[in-house]
């Protein structure tokens, strides 16, 4: 009875004042908020000052001293921890994008898969989704690296694919390609690209206005071989190889030198941030397909389109509407999951940063803090590139 | 209502005043962290996930190791009982943070005492209780007897989050010998790898060489090299800013050692104190009031020799016999050919 009295009388005030009954919860709110991170900010402050801690980032342009195992660009210990962090931020980046496209390629496959009238291939897709969306990744991880370590040779008995990669525990050696004139060949690249881009917007227009279908795929790949190929011979652009070789460094032990190493951790890494992911891209697909009514379908197939033209042009495009959405949550998945690399040894992020560099300076409140901003970016630009591209394929209403 | 209000004030501040003075009064005695300890019932210790000899701990749970001793001294010295530790297992990634942010008040962790930890970060090392220097583990198939073998291309396999990686670069560099470092988060997987083959060599520092290889599949086929490339102090670590519990922690560990250069063991610390030595009559509180100093009792060191056992006890019970490293190298007394020599408790 007092209770409700009370809320009359609240809400009897903030109704006589609609523009108080609107700014007076906002403003609570964000009273509360800074509070709270006022209060967080003030205590750490407090702890931190009586410990002898201080704050800053000063930290980040002193020399690293230690070194990273697999780098995309030149790194070594005496280079500053700000370098440290974009190799690691870079070794991140790189097995995400790897984990993208392949739990991508397999998702759409096996989500497809699972709808296809063959039973056995339908049951096998089933089965996988089931097995690999059930086993906690951590555990996948460990599987397929301790797997794959004991499965590999050491380098003496490697195994050769014709001589010029070997595949062995201690990674993937494959040749290096050395250029020279190597920006001719990129320009000339681009420039295909860019042709083919206007080749396609060309051959839509014509198809709208006349109805006529160019062989735009064949078109593609012709100017993707032929301009970079005769730009290559006119610019003189050379590629050489660098093969790995075998090098003996005592009784037993032997190595690989020259060419690049795919450390046995990045594949690891790889192959199970794909396969786990690629069974919930699966399931999206699965959804989006099923999402679509049954009669698109047979009026598709009712004009004559075949199979693969029906999936193409009729249930893929309204599919994706329903996939899109889900899809981004799994490639964010992916990329924060990928953190787990630290148990495996793979330098990303996680291990350089927030491991070793977290540790060499003792920064734990500065280095969490750049790590979390880091993924929180990331995250937020593939949110942003895909609510992007959900937009561009969203019904346009005419 | 007015006056409420002022009678309220005055109480709050009376309040506020009587338990400052308090406070003040008991720091020169106590410290907040031993208040805090004696409050809670058990000394709350960071030891590491699993090494043998130093902090390890048995399928049911029971801690062991010269790292865990310290903790159990500091337990018998503050409570009266050394089985009144909880045990906090700590990467060597999260100790530190551990340890600054108040979760636990000692770490007793094989932690490498070095400038830059000591000054920086929040932390006081207070002593050292394992002499250690980094090594290298090899097969002894691979023909290397030693590191001046070692050859360019070389891949390592070692732990993140210690002095290793930063030692193992110096060494490597300084050699001019290019290296593939391999640095997993936890020791487990680094000895896994190793184990698979993934790596030529693992390095850490010896004392884990040893303990480690105990759990390699054929322990038999692989030998640490001779040479050691650092040095590695070992000892437990304290908060910054409680110079009392420091003392406390420190002594502790002290009272071990000096107890067993004057042959005080757990067995005849009762019997000594009708010793003639005052020294001894110190430790085992039959002379002197040295507890005072830190609001302790004055049988605190006898309890430590009692419960807990010497250094030499200790080394014997958890290093020696479990055959990770029967010899005690520099971990020897001064007295005997080693460089453990602490300050006299007096």
């Amino acid at each position: 009875m007092k209770i409700k009295n009370f809320n009359l009388g609240l809400g009897g005030f903030l109704g006589n004042n609609p523009k108080l009954s609107n700014f007076l919860p906002q403003a609570v709110t964000l009273f509360a908020i800074i509070f709270i991170i006022g209060f967080f900010t003030f205590n750490a402050q407090t702890n931190m000052d009586t410990r002898g801690i201080d704050f800053g980032f000063g930290f980040l342009t002193q020399e690293s001293s230690f070194d990273i195992q697999f780098s995309l660009i030149d790194y070594d210990g005496s280079h500053s921890y700000a370098k440290a962090y974009l190799v690691g931020l870079l070794n991140t980046l790189l097995v995400s994008i790897i984990g993208i496209f392949f739990a991508t390629v397999l998702g759409v496959v096996v989500g497809i898969s699972r709808l296809s009238s063959n039973y056995l291939i339908a049951k096998l897709a089933g089965i996988y989704v089931e097995i690999f969306r059930n086993i906690p990744l951590l555990l996948q991880i460990f599987f397929w690296y301790f797997a794959a370590l004991r499965a590999l040779p050491l380098p003496k008995e490697a195994i050769s694919f014709f001589d010029v990669s070997f595949l062995t525990i201690k990674g993937f050696f494959v040749p290096k390609l050395v250029w020279t004139n190597f920006s001719v060949f990129f320009y000339s690249l681009v420039a295909a690209i860019v042709s083919i881009v206007f080749i396609y917007i060309h051959a839509k227009r014509k198809q709208e206005s006349t109805g006529q279908r160019m062989p735009v795929f064949f078109i593609s790949l012709g100017l993707l071989i032929i301009l970079p190929l005769i730009a290559s011979l006119l610019g003189g652009v050379g590629l050489d190889y660098e093969y790995p070789e075998l090098v003996q460094q005592s009784k037993t032990i032997f190595n690989f030198k020259g060419g690049i190493n795919i450390i046995p951790e990045l594949m690891a890494l790889a192959l199970a941030l794909s396969l786990y992911t690629a069974t919930f891209i699966a399931e999206c697909v699965r959804a989006g397909i099923m999402g679509v009514s049954k009669g698109q379908k047979e009026a598709a197939a009712s004009i004559g389109l075949t199979p693969g033209q029906v999936l193409k042009l009729v249930i893929m495009p309204q599919a994706l509407r329903i996939i899109i959405p889900p899809t981004t949550n799994q490639y964010l998945n992916l990329t924060k999951n990928s953190s787990l690399a630290a148990a495996i040894a793979y330098p990303d992020l996680v291990l350089v940063f927030a491991g070793t560099a977290m540790m060499q300076t003792g920064r734990a409140i500065e280095i969490v803090s750049i790590t979390m901003l880091t993924y929180l970016t990331l995250s937020i630009a593939i949110s942003i590139f895909m609510n992007w591209y959900n937009k561009k394929i969203a019904i346009k209403e005419k | 209502m007015s006056k409420t209000l002022k009678t309220l004030v005055y109480l709050l501040t009376s309040i506020a005043l009587l338990v400052s003075f308090e406070t003040g009064a008991m720091a020169a005695k106590k410290s907040k962290t031993l208040k805090k300890t004696q409050k809670m019932g058990y000394v709350r210790c960071g030891v590491s996930q699993g090494l043998p000899g130093f902090s390890n701990a048995d399928a049911a749970g029971n801690w062991s190791g010269v790292d865990v001793d310290v903790c159990r001294a500091v337990a018998a010295a503050t409570l009266g009982d050394s089985g009144k530790v909880k045990f906090y297992p700590l990467s060597a990634k999260e100790r530190f943070t551990a340890l600054t942010s108040g979760e636990i008040d000692v770490l007793s962790r094989n932690t490498t005492w070095t400038l830059s930890r000591d000054a920086d970060i929040g932390l006081t090392f207070v002593g050292v209780n394992f002499y250690d220097g980094q090594g290298f583990m090899v097969r002894k198939g691979s023909g290397i007897t030693s590191t001046s073998q070692f050859k360019s291309g070389i891949s390592a396999c070692t732990n993140i989050g210690t002095t290793t990686e930063l030692n193992m670069r110096d060494f490597f560099n300084s050699k001019g010998i290019k290296y593939e470092p391999v640095a997993f988060e936890k020791a487990d997987e680094v000895v896994a790898a190793y184990d698979a083959g993934r790596c030529d060599t693992y390095t850490t520092d010896k004392s884990g060489l040893a303990a480690q290889r105990t759990k390699l599949s054929k322990p038999d086929d692989h030998i640490v090299l001779p040479e050691t490339i650092s040095k590695e102090p070992l000892g437990p670590v304290v908060r910054q800013g409680d110079s009392v519990w420091e003392d406390i922690v420190r002594w502790s560990l002290n009272v071990m050692i000096e107890a067993e250069e004057y042959g005080i063991t757990s067995a005849n610390a009762d019997s000594m104190k009708s010793s003639e030595n005052p020294a001894i009559k110190r430790l085992v509180g039959a002379e002197g009031e040295l507890g005072a100093a830190f609001g302790l009792d004055n049988d605190w060191s006898l309890r430590i020799i009692k419960q807990v056992g010497n250094y030499g006890e200790s080394y014997k019970r958890n290093i020696a016999d479990t055959g990770i490293l029967p010899d005690r190298g520099p971990n020897q007394l001064w007295t005997k050919g080693g460089i453990l020599y602490v300050p006299p408790a007096r």
